[in-house]
């Protein structure tokens, strides 16, 4: 079985693993969210005159929790992920087999008659 | 690419809203349609929807020293096209707006036409026009993955900076200054997850065709002399 694109994938993953190493040791990046960054600009552009129109509904109590939650998340989607092309691979394998030694008995009876 | 709860003006939260409900209609219709016609792609529509649960839930670091997330929707876009793919992200948007104050529920319009339309569009597109230029299949793929992702971005900044023109009035000049400030945040950060994000998407892509490639033949993603070419270079 070729493991062409998994080499090509775990080397790019590789590339930006040593991306983020460099870089954290070299500048000082905080790494904040770039989705909270746009209030800045807002607040630049707008001179601080524009107010939210609305405010989150809830909002995780703690980094903790938001994190549990954002791991819940990519834990569930995973899971899904896993199940499926785990219960497809063994499905092909299994169909494939038992096709054989049917594909072997109706030779074996055909031996016979 | 989440636009923040409430950072939005009331008429631009309208607009995208008007814009996006249509098509997220168009896409639940695609979708009872094909569930109804064809059942077994239920597992493989889960499979999709499972991947933008998790890629949109990483946040990664970048070379601009913030952190940011892809948007997985490559996938759904080949499989599915970008009316069902926009139905799967408005389920994930809508779940980051309620559980984890990540966009939000007036931005949702914004945030469903940049991440689950416009993005899968990019991708669907790159798609075709990649199988039809017969370039390798898992490179368009990447292509397609890769490019969606940094077009959601792009959106992303234009919807800002339609709605916060420098100067306060919205001119071409007035656009394309706070357009120029919102894509700095976004462009550059995005790059490197865009290549991850279609590497992992052709990968996972690889492991559907061996396991589940008739489904993908059926809907017509995939001929089935590529089916076998590819399947006979990987086993």
């Amino acid at each position: 079985m070729s493991r062409k694109l998994e080499i090509i994938v775990l080397a790019i993953l590789l590339i930006f693993a040593v991306q983020f190493f460099y870089i954290s040791s070299t500048t000082h990046a905080e790494y904040g969210g770039a989705d909270d960054k746009p209030a800045g600009v807002i607040e630049q552009i707008t001179g601080g005159t524009y107010k939210p129109i609305a405010s989150s509904i809830w909002v995780p109590p703690s980094a903790e929790i938001e994190s549990l939650l954002f791991a819940l998340q990519a834990a569930i989607g995973a899971g899904i992920i896993g199940y499926f092309l785990g219960y497809y691979r063994a499905k092909s394998h299994y169909e494939n087999n038992i096709g054989c030694k049917d594909q072997r008995k109706s030779e074996v009876g055909k031996n016979i008659l | 690419m989440h636009i923040m709860e409430g950072f939005l003006p009331a008429i631009w939260c309208a607009v995208w809203f008007v814009i996006s409900i249509p098509i997220i209609a168009l896409g639940i219709y695609k979708l009872n349609r094909l569930v109804k016609e064809k059942r077994e792609i239920l597992p493989l529509l889960a499979v999709a929807g499972a991947f933008i649960f998790v890629l949109s839930s990483l946040k990664l670091p970048s070379v601009t020293g913030s952190c940011s997330h892809p948007t997985g929707t490559g996938i759904g876009a080949i499989m599915f096209g970008p009316a069902i793919t926009a139905v799967l992200s408005t389920i994930v948007l809508i779940y980051q707006a309620l559980f984890l104050a990540h966009g939000g529920l007036t931005t949702l319009g914004a945030n469903v036409f940049s991440m689950g339309i416009v993005g899968p569009v990019v991708s669907y597109l790159i798609y075709k026009a990649g199988m039809k230029a017969k370039l390798n299949f898992y490179f368009v793929v990447f292509l397609a993955a890769t490019f969606g992702d940094w077009a959601t971005y792009i959106v992303t900044s234009t919807e800002l900076a339609l709605a916060f023109p420098a100067g306060g009035i919205l001119s071409f000049g007035g656009f394309l200054s706070s357009f120029s400030k919102f894509v700095a945040i976004f462009a550059i950060t995005q790059v490197p997850l865009a290549i991850v994000e279609g590497a992992v998407s052709s990968l996972l892509f690889k492991y559907v065709v061996e396991v589940k490639s008739d489904i993908l033949v059926e809907m017509k993603v995939i001929g089935e002399p590529l089916v076998r070419k590819l399947r006979g270079l990987s086993a």
